[in-house]
């Protein structure tokens, strides 16, 4: 689990081109929309780009996305449980 | 004194029809153009539905007269077939010494060549010429090369409202009394390019599109080309030319609220509306019918509605969304609902809105579904892109 | 009708050249060994935020520095600003290319929104508008060498007619490194082998491809820092060489000048022997002005219009040309430069004049 946070916040930053942060930066729990990070919904459908080819999960809607991107922490819960690659 | 600007004919191809006449006909007996896609192999042909015209590049060829050689894209032959249909309505003679301008809009320019040669290009010489076409104003060049014109050409990109502002600026010409008559209007032939593009950002519809329900799942994208003739009341008067119609009003406002969603009061497009309404010398109760944006995407229906119902209190004439008959055509949508906004003043009808069931929770709008017949003597035309850009049109009827 | 004067009250250009700084290409870099003239990058951190950086490639960065800098010039208020004007004839060129690379080499997988989003050309203005919180006219010209003489038109249009004071209008393209190549395989960009090549010395085919950005505030009203008026300006999509004495004389009688009135001419020559001639046939018909070029300096892009503009302004407000743009050694002795006409086309279309003159 840990692991995969840690790949996450790479992929993440990797993806959303946020150059001046390393994996260290953000916390498991920052909230990465709204406060926190910052990101917006462009970003989101960055992130549901990522769970689809990495982690081989569709999400057609970008609205469900809200709950899952909450944090690191709740997306990592989320690919743990419905991951299938 | 204010210069009136006439619109002396028009032309359009689009998925409900080849010609002005054809489109008429479809609008009429509520025939629309949504399909699955034929034309072009894409992954998501059978997860989407678009406005396609039904006819191959060959054919477009064909009826040109060009041949292979001749660098012209999908959209460039869509967009001649259109400016030649408007040509010959608006009867103007296009000698060499003509000094006509043409302003026209296009997103994608040629994207459909570029994609489909993009890895023969090194090792085959046989497509490079289309590389001239990469950028959309060469395609521009190339058309009004075919037309005859050549004094003012310019091209506009301004995504789903280009159209718009390239009938803008030509009416702009006209007042400046820089030019006397003006071709205006855009195109934009599907291509993988945006379809793809559209669906990142997972705004297409698995359906039919159905602007202003509360269940609408998204757009349609479909392709086409409309001109109009723009020419100084003044120059039509002298050459007896009976105008069409006239454009009384127009207006160009920026949402500066995101890239690609709009604000969620529709600043942008409440401001366009308004400062059309301002320099028509109208007020917003003397529109008889409008012709929405209304793409069908969550975002634009309900900040649309929302500036229509602030600009309009709660009188909202009656309107609709062709998009559900043509998709959404992009750069040329604004110049597609402008041929079908100057058919409703010809024709005194106001166009359905199909494929509609139920109300945005939010907002008190029911579209028009039916072809209804009443006086119109004023429609409002919106088109609205990404960008921010907003656009909104005035035309009156000719007596 | 009363027409109203249109000046120049503040400008932003990046290039090839260190024109950001406030220098009037005092030192030149002389570009050797370069086959694409990339921009001197400003440090961008200082204009734009990171959050907004990381979606940015050149073309947009530029475009958004150039404006900051060109309203700062104007000392203007970003609310007073009542249109937004951008030419650019490729758009989003480096995202366009990796979103096209992508669809084909991944066949339609995988594919993220953001190159999509900001491949196309109205995102500049957007963004502009954006960072500007302006609601104002907002439009975007894309047609090749023609992107920023339409925007200059159309935001003399509203100037002369009053109908707007304050206008911000640009010009802005981005290289881009797959375009170029399929550009070198038709003849449009010079080959790895003609480096160095002097442009004036046309006896091989293309230009050297160059990108920049160069941003304006135009307005009704003269200010005690404007550097220039901009008199008018003429396009004409397709003009035959034999054309182009009658395409001239009819521009400047209609501004009541003489050949001879026009003080310095500024030349687009970018080296492409098969379509240079247009410049030595304009030559020939001013044989009293002073004849400079610039793409020696700066490549050649579509809009680069946008960077002769920064020039012709420049030495109208500094009443001085720098050596490095004159054409040849012989420089005649000229006073006052009051007016300057500015020529382009690009591969024999979109030929375009623009008039300014000294304030």
């Amino acid at each position: 689990m840990e692991n995969l946070k840690k790949e996450l916040k790479e992929k993440i930053i990797e993806a959303l081109n946020l150059e001046d942060l390393t994996p260290e930066d953000i916390k498991d729990d920052e909230l990465l929309f709204g406060e926190g990070l910052e990101l917006d919904s462009i970003d989101a459908l960055e992130l549901i780009i990522i769970l689809d080819k990495d982690y081989g999960i569709k999400l057609d809607d970008p609205k469900k996305g809200k709950k899952i991107f909450e944090s690191i922490e709740t997306m990592a819960n989320y690919i743990n449980e419905n991951r299938s690659k | 004194m204010k210069t009136k600007i006439a619109i002396t004919g028009m032309g359009i191809i689009s998925a409900i029809g080849n010609n002005v006449a054809e489109n008429l006909k479809s609008l009429e007996a509520k025939k629309h153009g949504i399909s699955r896609i034929e034309n072009i192999d894409t992954k998501l042909k059978d997860e989407i539905f678009v406005g396609e015209i039904k006819r191959k590049n060959q054919a477009l060829r064909e009826e040109l007269n060009l041949s292979k050689e001749d660098n012209f894209s999908r959209t460039s032959m869509l967009s001649l077939i259109a400016a030649k249909e408007a040509i010959k309505d608006a009867e103007l003679n296009l000698d060499e010494n003509s000094s006509i301008g043409f302003i026209n809009g296009t997103t994608v320019g040629g994207m459909d060549i570029i994609e489909k040669y993009y890895n023969d290009f090194y090792d085959k010489e046989e497509n490079r010429h289309y590389i001239h076409i990469q950028d959309a104003g060469s395609n521009t060049n190339l058309i009004a090369e075919h037309l005859g014109i050549n004094q003012l050409v310019t091209t506009i990109n301004t995504a789903c409202s280009s159209a718009a502002n390239a009938i803008i600026f030509g009416a702009r010409l006209l007042q400046s009394g820089r030019l006397e008559k003006v071709i205006v209007g855009g195109a934009d032939a599907l291509c993988k390019f945006t379809i793809n593009g559209f669906n990142t950002l997972m705004i297409l519809s698995d359906e039919h599109n159905k602007p202003f329900d509360e269940n609408r799942k998204g757009l349609n994208l479909g392709e086409g080309a409309a001109y109009l003739v723009l020419e100084t009341e003044k120059s039509a008067l002298a050459r007896n030319k009976k105008p069409i119609a006239f454009l009384e009003g127009f207006a160009n406002a920026n949402d500066a609220y995101h890239q690609t969603a709009t604000s969620a009061e529709g600043k942008g497009a409440f401001l366009a509306m308004k400062e059309a309404l301002k320099m028509a010398e109208i007020s917003p109760s003397t529109v008889d019918y409008i012709n929405a944006h209304g793409t069908a995407t969550e975002n634009n229906d309900i900040t649309e509605g929302r500036a229509l119902q602030r600009l309009f209190q709660d009188k909202t004439p009656e309107f609709s969304s062709t998009k559900p008959f043509t998709g959404h055509t992009l750069a040329a949508a604004a110049s597609v609902e402008a041929v079908f906004s100057i058919l409703a003043l010809q024709e005194q009808k106001i166009w359905p809105g199909l494929n509609f069931t139920k109300k945005i929770k939010e907002l008190n709008l029911i579209p028009q579904q039916e072809v209804k017949t009443q006086k119109i003597e004023k429609v409002l035309s919106n088109s609205f892109g990404f960008g921010g850009n907003c656009s909104s049109l005035i035309f009156s009827r000719s007596h | 009708m009363n027409t109203k004067k249109c000046f120049i009250n503040g400008m932003g250009c990046i290039s090839a050249q260190p024109t950001f700084e406030n220098s009037f290409l005092e030192n030149p870099q002389i570009p050797t060994n370069v086959v694409d003239f990339e921009v001197v990058k400003p440090n961008y951190k200082e204009f734009i935020s990171a959050s907004a950086l990381r979606r940015m490639k050149s073309g947009i960065k530029n475009a958004v520095v150039a404006s900051s800098l060109a309203i700062k010039d104007a000392a203007i208020h970003p609310e007073k600003i009542e249109a937004i004007i951008t030419g650019t004839a490729f758009g989003g060129r480096q995202y366009s290319d990796e979103f096209l690379k992508r669809l084909v080499d991944y066949d339609e997988e995988y594919l993220s929104p953001t190159p999509f989003i900001q491949s196309t050309h109205n995102t500049v203005g957007g963004q502009i508008a954006l960072n500007l919180n302006n609601h104002a006219y907002n439009v975007t010209y894309v047609n090749s060498a023609a992107a920023f003489s339409s925007a200059l038109l159309d935001a003399l249009l509203y100037i002369n007619t009053a109908q707007k004071s304050n206008i911000l209008v640009g010009g802005v393209d981005e290289l881009s490194k797959k375009s170029i190549e399929r550009y070198r395989l038709v003849d449009h960009y010079k080959l790895e082998k003609d480096k160095n090549f002097d442009i004036l010395k046309t006896s091989s085919t293309g230009c050297f491809p160059g990108e920049g950005a160069g941003f304006f505030m135009l307005s009704k009203n003269q200010q005690e820092n404007s550097y220039a008026e901009l008199v008018d300006v003429q396009m004409k999509n397709d003009l035959k060489v034999e054309d182009l004495n009658q395409f001239v004389s009819s521009f400047l009688s209609y501004n009541e000048l003489s050949i001879k009135d026009v003080d310095v001419l500024l030349l687009g020559n970018n080296g492409d022997e098969n379509f240079d001639y247009y410049y030595e046939k304009i030559e020939n018909i001013f044989t009293t002005s002073e004849n400079i070029y610039y793409k020696h300096l700066f490549g050649d892009f579509p809009t680069s219009s946008a960077i002769a503009f920064w020039i012709a302004a420049k030495i109208l407000k500094d009443q001085h040309i720098p050596e490095v743009l004159y054409k040849t050694a012989e420089k005649s002795q000229q006073k006052t430069y009051k007016n300057i006409l500015l020529y382009n086309q690009y591969r024999g279309k979109d030929h375009s004049l623009i008039l300014l003159k000294n304030v």
